[in-house]
């Protein structure tokens, strides 16, 4: 049987970037292959061109057997290949209904007929074991119903072929590992599976073959069984990766962060932080792990004043600084590096220059006379891009010309050259590659072995168990549990993280 | 090693490129312009002759088109200001009015100071009015976020009919539809005074007001703290109060700082030209104007000032185009064009389609980037 | 008051109310479709002033108001698509675009006037649509068109896709609903709609076009949409309610108030609709944000 899914010398450039080069991809049927890269490498575009949102600038593609040209998602539908995105392509104030049918509506004379549509969203969530609740706004379901609704849209157009971007993203352990039996049931009913992870371990648990991609180019396609993580996350970097971070003992102080029964309401006022006790000391990396969306946006939001608190105290090196605005927080010692570098942590507009100095812009060092002194602005921009090793020409150029990394190390440099004695570092490595990773995690260290307390809050648990010297678990607005590092296992953090007992489970 | 001299020559190099889009957006239009002139059977070059002689001929036209330019700087650099944060002070119309109206009052109700101190209270009085009268926007915007510009319009209208209210009551002229006039000691110095040359034009200090009010908003915008802040909650609100910049103060401020602009445009045209208020049919223009002049002008002090004289040389030099038998309202579709040109970002639009292509051969060729 | 019963007033006061909601429900109904695709369309009030001369202009070249009605559809169409084509390929901020219109369209209109009818201010009386009852062709329809529009947006297939690309574009793209053609066709709808708009203020209850006959109707239409929360029908209601606070005008000398004050109440009403009573209205997520495919 020919392979469901061939893509050959597959080419496609961007401004400035060769995302695609001379690819070679193909899909057994029956399989489930994942395609391994780290950020940026190129595998969310491969399959973005076969889903037909992007042209190929060179290559042709062979769905079993036949030459096709995917020039629109409806061309790739029609040919049953199905997506499921990386960032949930969901109307929110639409039904689970609506967003199955949208695009293939089934239809009574000129009107929508939705009992219909009703029925056979039903019909097929039955057929697959996909629960999902057919009349439920998508605005109030479940993460986890999110993703079986994303996943229920491809198999209502019929597809064979389910390309799934990062689905493990939003998952607890558990949740991660009822995907893979999922998977494999829907292989057993004749569908083929693409899977797009950075994630090594689901690669060995959930995958039959595994592409890697690195830079645009294909390095390795290899059968699961005869490979083991220490290859793949060689193949996938191009060099021996240490997949451990290197620490000594933490040395730890007095608190610096306490945080008392602190309540925070979310923006449609329900709470998202019901009642959250914690300590973070001097010279101690606290981790807090959990799946998005169960309160830690929450929780930093109203410690660095971007939020306010509904009750419950946060204190700083001994001072209240509840219900504070973000610039008295500031003052009072505490860095952040806010999870989204785009929203929050840079003003793309403005150059380097004017970026290094957001946040300490009040401060008298850049004054002269009534105004500012640009002069010792970029002098300050140029100390830091030569500290932190800031790839760019100059101070000059605006932010948003920066690489993703970049961007990140000119906010971590800002943030941690102020000296804070308080960091809370908040997806402090999304979206970097692992050059960029390693030397965060670098700083971040070094910061808490200078005697500086810091809250990380991570989605990714191998960082937190790499960094953290506590490990504090959120579950539902609530710390559920902390452990000491040495006694967190994966298992233990992933229990707490579903909300169940750690002791029961055992 | 920064020097003095390198920064100056950095300046002037940014701000001709943030000109260099609306130049040739400009240069299109009145290319358009020529081509609609020509259709009608008159020659482009007659028309636009007419329009320089109409608004720079003699020394008295010169001085009439600066009596309208200067306004037409303020509401520019009061929208052009605006925008830094990110709003479209629409309601810089309303504010005109307002401010015009306010300084027929001081300039009334105040007698019997020294000429200085009574002209000073007055623009100030019309500045200050135009700016309360903004700030009700930037009120409405940051705490409540109503949006700015159905508010500004409509305070437009609501300041159409409270000026005339109050010209027709509280400071009306009996039996005429127009205010009292203003005290001597509170009119702007005339250049006729001095100078014959400008006997018969009712060019004023207001000139000089104005272009020393658009360097001081450069300096504000770009050389100080506020001007950082302001500019900052206009690019990113969420990274400005990360950066622990107070985002609804901005807006406020922003918007006040507008509007004392466009309400000492009104005060200057009652202290400098007309000396009262007029019941009002309609708008007066100046405040829409104003939006075409800070689009043109690409929102940059010094392009405002440029854009400024091209739409007064516009408005000035069309009764003359009328003359040589060419319908002056052709300046009023030119207008409308060079706006259409400037809004939708063509040049820009083009210009980088143009880049991305480079930059994609470029690519293209090389492999594997860094 | 001698001699005028209540009955009489409140029916003076209801049927000058009906009139004067017409043309704003024509306009927020247009407005309903721009912004439920995702787009701003700020250029009502611009259009609306197409609308009534062009209807006024093509009445009078053809001597049938029918043909009127359609010049205005027409014209308005066309800026719809002008307005559509800048906002959607130039994907400029569509603000600025609107009022880029809004000032092109009375430039264009004056201009037009002086060379047609040789004066600026007014054109002559033309052939109009008399009323049938109590009210005109313009009031009946715009009802209806209320009804219809309600059941496009939330009845048919066209309507969910519509709303989809305004909440969402980049869902409906992957699905295959093609977010550029929507919202061409519903901002050029728009454009139909708000010229139908105006023509009902220049052919429907007069008969000639005055210069700033407008009076920035397109703008409080948009504040209506905005008051009704983007529905059709809650649109209608917030129109008939600024239609009230303009028609209190037809009894104003009955009023003890300065007559400027009840120019302004309208202004007044709009600004204490959008601010005070719906506040921080949640609009249609991705209104007003040009689409870009393939970004991340």
């Amino acid at each position: 049987m020919p392979a469901v899914i061939e893509m050959k010398g597959i080419g496609k450039s961007f401004p400035g970037i060769r995302a695609n080069d001379n690819i070679n991809f193909t899909v057994e049927h029956g399989e489930i292959h994942v395609l391994l890269g780290e950020n940026g490498a190129g595998k969310s575009t491969l399959m973005n061109i076969l889903y037909g949102l992007y042209q190929p600038d060179e290559g042709e593609i062979y769905v079993k057997g036949k030459p096709v040209k995917i020039s629109n998602p409806n061309i790739a539908i029609s040919h049953g290949i199905g997506m499921v995105h990386q960032h949930f392509m969901l109307v929110q104030p639409f039904t689970v209904t609506e967003n199955i049918i949208l695009g293939n509506e089934p239809r009574k004379g000129t009107a929508l007929d939705l009992d219909k549509a009703k029925k056979d969203v039903e019909e097929i969530s039955k057929k697959y074991e996909l629960k999902v609740d057919s009349r439920a706004i998508v605005r109030d379901i479940s993460v986890g119903m999110q993703q079986r609704v994303e996943i229920l849209k491809t198999l209502y157009r019929g597809a064979e072929i389910l390309i799934l971007d990062e689905p493990t993203a939003v998952l607890t352990p558990q949740e991660i590992e009822e995907l893979g039996i999922i998977l494999k049931s829907l292989v057993k009913q004749g569908k083929s599976i693409i899977l797009i992870t950075h994630k090594l371990k689901e690669v060995m648990s959930m995958s039959d073959r595994v592409t890697i991609v690195r830079r645009g180019k294909v390095i390795d396609t290899l059968k699961t069984k005869d490979t083991n993580i220490d290859e793949l996350a060689e193949k996938m970097v191009g060099r021996k990766v240490s997949l451990t971070v290197e620490k000594k003992e933490a040395n730890v102080g007095n608190p610096i962060l306490e945080i008392k029964n602190l309540k925070v309401l979310d923006n449609r006022k329900l709470e998202a932080v019901k009642g959250v006790d914690l300590q973070v000391h001097c010279g101690e990396i606290l981790g807090i792990a959990g799946v998005d969306g169960n309160g830690q946006n929450e929780l930093v939001q109203a410690i660095t004043g971007l939020s306010k608190a509904k009750s419950g105290e946060i204190l700083v090196n001994g001072k209240d600084i509840t219900n504070m605005t973000s610039k008295e927080v500031i003052d009072s010692g505490v860095g952040h590096i806010p999870e989204d570098r785009h929203k929050r942590g840079l003003i793309l507009s403005y150059s380097l220059a004017e970026n290094a100095i957001l946040g300490s812009h009040n401060s008298k060092r850049f004054r002269k006379g009534m105004g500012l002194s640009y002069k010792k602005i970029r002098e300050y921009c140029r100390k830091l891009i030569k500290e932190y090793d800031i790839r760019t020409p100059s101070e000059k150029v605006l932010a948003k010309s920066l690489s993703g990394g970049n961007q990140q190390k000119l906010i971590v440099a800002r943030e941690i050259d102020r000296d804070p004695s308080l960091c809370i570092a908040s997806q402090p490595t999304r979206g970097l590659d692992v050059g960029a990773i390693e030397f965060v995690h670098k700083k971040l260290i070094q910061l808490r072995d200078e005697g500086k307390g810091v809250l990380l809050v991570s989605l990714e648990l191998d960082e937190v168990m790499d960094l953290s010297d506590r490990i504090a678990v959120m579950y539902d607005g609530k710390i559920v549990g902390i452990l000491d590092a040495k006694d967190a296992t994966e298992k233990r953090l992933g229990i707490m993280m579903a909300g169940g007992n750690v002791k029961n489970a055992e | 090693m920064e020097s003095r001299k390198n920064e100056l020559k950095d300046s002037i190099i940014n701000t001709l490129k943030e000109i260099a889009y609306p130049l040739i957006a400009i240069l299109i239009s009145f290319i358009a312009g020529g081509i609609l002139v020509y259709s009608f059977g008159k020659s482009p070059v007659v028309a636009y002759t007419a329009l320089i002689k109409g608004s720079f001929g003699d020394w008295n036209k010169f001085g009439e088109t600066l009596v309208t330019v200067t306004p037409l700087i303020l509401t520019g650099l009061s929208i052009a200001f605006g925008f830094k944060c990110n709003l479209f002070n629409i309601g810089a119309e309303g504010q005109f009015i307002m401010g015009a109206v306010a300084a027929a009052w001081a300039g009334w109700a105040f007698t019997g100071l020294p000429a200085i101190l009574h002209v000073t209270l007055t623009l100030l009085v019309g500045a200050a009015v135009g700016g309360l009268w903004a700030s009700i926007i930037g009120w409405l915007k940051a705490k409540i976020g109503s949006h700015e510009v159905i508010n500004g319009i409509m305070l437009n209208y609501i300041a159409l009919h409270m000026s005339n209210y109050i010209v027709m009551t509280l400071l009306n002229e009996p039996q005429k539809a127009y205010s009292v006039a203003i005290a001597d000691t509170a009119k702007l110095w005339r250049f006729s005074q001095a100078f014959s040359q400008f006997k018969h034009s009712r060019m004023n200090t207001g000139i000089i007001i104005a272009l020393v009010v658009a360097l001081a908003v450069y300096y504000l915008l770009n050389k100080t703290v506020r001007g950082y802040e302001i500019r900052a909650v206009g690019f990113n609100p969420d990274a400005a109060e990360y950066g622990g910049i107070n985002v609804k103060k901005n807006i406020i401020l922003a918007m006040l700082i507008s509007g004392l602009f466009a309400g000492l445009a009104g005060a200057i045209m009652t202290t400098g030209v007309q000396y009262r208020v007029n019941s009002l049919f309609g708008f007066t223009g100046y405040g829409l104007d104003g939006i075409s002049v800070a689009l043109v002008g690409n929102n940059h002090p010094i392009g405002v000032i440029l854009s400024a004289f091209l739409f007064g040389i516009l408005q000035k030099g069309g009764p003359q185009m009328q003359i040589q038998g060419i319908p002056k309202e052709v300046v009023g579709i030119i207008q409308g064009i060079i706006i259409l040109f400037v809004a939708s970002n063509l040049v820009r639009v083009i210009v980088e389609n143009i880049k991305q292509k480079k930059e994609l051969k470029k690519t293209a060729l090389k492999e594997g980037v860094e | 008051m001698e001699g005028v019963g209540i009955l009489t007033v409140l029916s003076i006061v209801i049927t000058a109310s009906i009139r004067s909601a017409t043309p704003l429900i024509f306009s927020s109904l247009g407005g309903c479709f721009s912004e439920r695709s995702g787009v701003f369309n700020i250029a009502l009030d611009g259009i609306m002033t197409i609308g009534a001369f062009s209807a006024v202009f093509f009445s009078f070249k053809t001597g049938s108001p029918w043909m009127g009605l359609f010049g205005a559809m027409l014209m308005g169409g066309l800026f719809g698509l002008l307005l559509a084509f800048l906002s959607i390929y130039f994907r400029a901020n569509q603000v600025i675009v609107g009022t880029a219109i809004n000032i092109l369209a009375v430039s264009l209109t004056t201009f037009l006037l002086v060379e047609i009818w040789g004066r600026p201010g007014q054109t002559d009386n033309v052939e109009y649509f008399k009323a049938w009852g109590p009210f005109n062709l313009f009031t009946y329809l715009a009802f209806s068109m209320v009804i219809v529009v309600y059941y496009v947006m939330y009845k048919t297939p066209f309507g969910l896709r519509i709303r989809s690309v305004g909440e969402h574009p980049r869902a409906a793209d992957t699905l295959g609903v093609n977010v550029y053609v929507i919202r061409y066709i519903c901002v050029t709808i728009s454009g139909i709609l708000a010229g139908i708009g105006g023509a009902s203020l220049s052919i429907g209850s007069l008969s000639l076009f005055r210069e700033g006959m407008i009076a920035g109707k397109g703008f409080i239409a948009l504040a209506a949409l905005i008051f009704g929360k983007w529905n059709p029908i809650g649109a209608m209601l917030a129109c008939l309610f600024f239609g009230f606070a303009d028609a209190l005008q037809t009894i104003a000398k009955d009023i003890p108030i300065p007559k400027e004050f009840l120019f302004a109440l309208p202004y007044i009403m709009t600004m204490l609709a959008v601010s005070g009573f719906v506040g921080r209205s949640v609009g249609p997520a991705a209104g007003g944000i040009p689409y870009e495919k393939g970004e991340k």
